[in-house]
């Protein structure tokens, strides 16, 4: 019976990582698009979302299929149970893809206007995140996993300063508002998929350890 | 080596040797029961779990070639004192085996066969004791309307259920289940295992299961005994979830070997 569960458990490894891997090269692309004013690759990341939909759903199937039919404990059920989790939130990250390509297409519009704050810089931290977060995964490393979530402040300070930039630049000259709003809704997108990637690298240390990080863990009295 | 700190145990192992001949089953186990809840020994086929459940009332006494060192304490007396009444023993301790034993009696007599042979035969306390005992083990309904028929026509699960009021109808301490659903279909084994829940209320249950799925349901605590040492004793909830040996993993996601 082990035997047999553990070809299931490899399957469902096998489609997260092919899930990690597209909605990996999906955030690149929607950030080179936005970077480049590439409309053609922002359309391309906004059509595709529907594929990164169906692999959520075969992988969710999947995982329900063995939790009714393995009736999994121990590591297995926390892996099964952080698969779950990882791939709700990969799906996630894959909609703030879609975001931004959106937000791409608008600002690759008529009139161009640049963001008053340093776009490739945020989205390079936060594509970092995801890498450490996927890394961490596939490897089962959970001091990476850590060192991923410590790296969640620094996106929450850049969004926050970026917030501040965008306003000041709203203050200065309302002309373009529309755009700066879109600058301001991108750093919102971005701050999410780093949120994202911290929820991966907590499930991450759930699976290894058996241990709830979130929020810091259950709070003692 | 075991994780649980039980405070007033009504149960309570201590260093527990047993021995077939030369061959040591059980090393020196440390073991407290918690009283009114469910407890689960659980292991592989040999570990001595089934071993250690018969130590419990002394059912091993019937192997000749059997020795027990070590101390089993109930209610503050050692039942391996030669002092011990074993028939007053077993009166504390009940068991129900993996194959319902009903007697060739009708289903009244078989309930109170334990209070018969204490040398109680007032009808009243006989009649009482039969309803209370079937009610309890969730049969009353199914066979209040032929109670003077023979048991042997019940089906496995109202016989396995029959035991189980014969059990309790002298109101024990503890009871043994020793695979008590292996025999049984599904709905049966649900029915046991509800049973389970609900005795529990009133008595401290010790289970030995083959089945794992089974040990998380219905036990508050898993003890988990390989080649006659227990391995891991905890809340079944962690231990399912996160227990704290590899053997333990290794064993309940079927990787053992």
């Amino acid at each position: 019976m082990a035997v047999l569960m553990q070809q299931e458990l490899d399957v469902l490894k096998k489609q997260l990582l092919a899930l990690s891997a597209e909605v990996e090269g999906r955030v690149k692309q929607a950030v080179q698009a936005l970077l480049t004013g590439d409309r053609v690759l922002a359309d391309k990341v906004k059509r595709g979302d529907a594929q990164i939909d169906n692999m959520e759903i075969e992988l969710e199937e999947e995982c329900l299929k063995v939790l009714a039919l393995h009736q999994p404990v121990a590591t297995d059920l926390r892996f099964i149970v952080s698969i779950l989790k990882i791939n709700n939130d990969l799906e996630r990250v894959a909609d703030f893809a879609v975001n931004i390509a959106e937000r791409a297409l608008d600002l690759s519009g008529a009139i161009k206007i640049d963001s008053p704050y340093d776009i490739a810089a945020m989205a390079e931290k936060v594509e970092k995140m995801l890498k450490m977060a996927l890394d961490a995964l596939v490897e089962k490393d959970t001091v990476l996993a850590r060192r991923c979530i410590e790296l969640d402040e620094e996106v929450d300070e850049m969004h926050k300063g970026n917030f501040d930039k965008v306003k000041d630049a709203i203050k200065h000259d309302p002309t373009f508002i529309d755009g700066l709003v879109y600058y301001l809704s991108i750093s919102r997108y971005l701050e999410r998929m780093g949120d994202l990637a911290t929820n991966i690298a907590e499930d991450v240390v759930y699976q290894v350890d058996g241990e709830i990080i979130r929020h810091g863990g259950i709070q003692k009295d | 080596m075991s994780g649980l700190k039980i405070d007033n145990p009504v149960l309570s192992v201590k260093d527990l040797r047993f021995f077939y001949g030369d061959s040591r089953a059980l090393h020196g186990i440390d073991l407290d029961f918690p009283e009114k809840q469910v407890t689960a020994l659980i292991g592989p086929s040999g570990c001595g779990k089934s071993t250690l459940l018969r130590c419990f009332n002394r059912m091993n006494d019937l192997i000749d070639i059997s020795r027990v060192e070590g101390e089993v304490i109930l209610e503050g007396e050692n039942i391996y004192d030669k002092s011990t009444d074993i028939i007053e023993l077993r009166r504390k301790v009940g068991m129900v085996f993996q194959k319902s034993n009903p007697f060739p009696k009708s289903i009244y007599e078989n309930v109170i066969y334990g209070l018969r042979i204490a040398g109680e035969n007032e009808k009243s306390l006989l009649d009482e004791r039969v309803e209370t005992s079937l009610k309890g083990a969730a049969l009353w309904d199914e066979v209040k309307d032929r109670l003077h028929d023979s048991a042997l026509g019940l089906s496995g699960g109202q016989m396995q259920r029959l035991c189980i009021a014969r059990a309790i109808a002298v109101n024990p301490k503890v009871i043994l289940m020793d695979e008590p659903c292996s025999a049984l279909d599904p709905k049966s084994t649900a029915r046991v295992e509800e049973l389970i829940g609900e005795l529990r209320e009133n008595f401290t249950i010790i289970i030995v299961t083959h089945n794992m799925q089974q040990a998380a349901r219905v036990s508050d605590n898993t003890a988990f005994l390989f080649e006659g040492n227990l391995i891991e004793y905890g809340l079944t909830d962690q231990l399912f979830v996160k227990p704290q040996n590899k053997q333990t993993e290794d064993y309940i996601t079927g990787r053992f070997g």
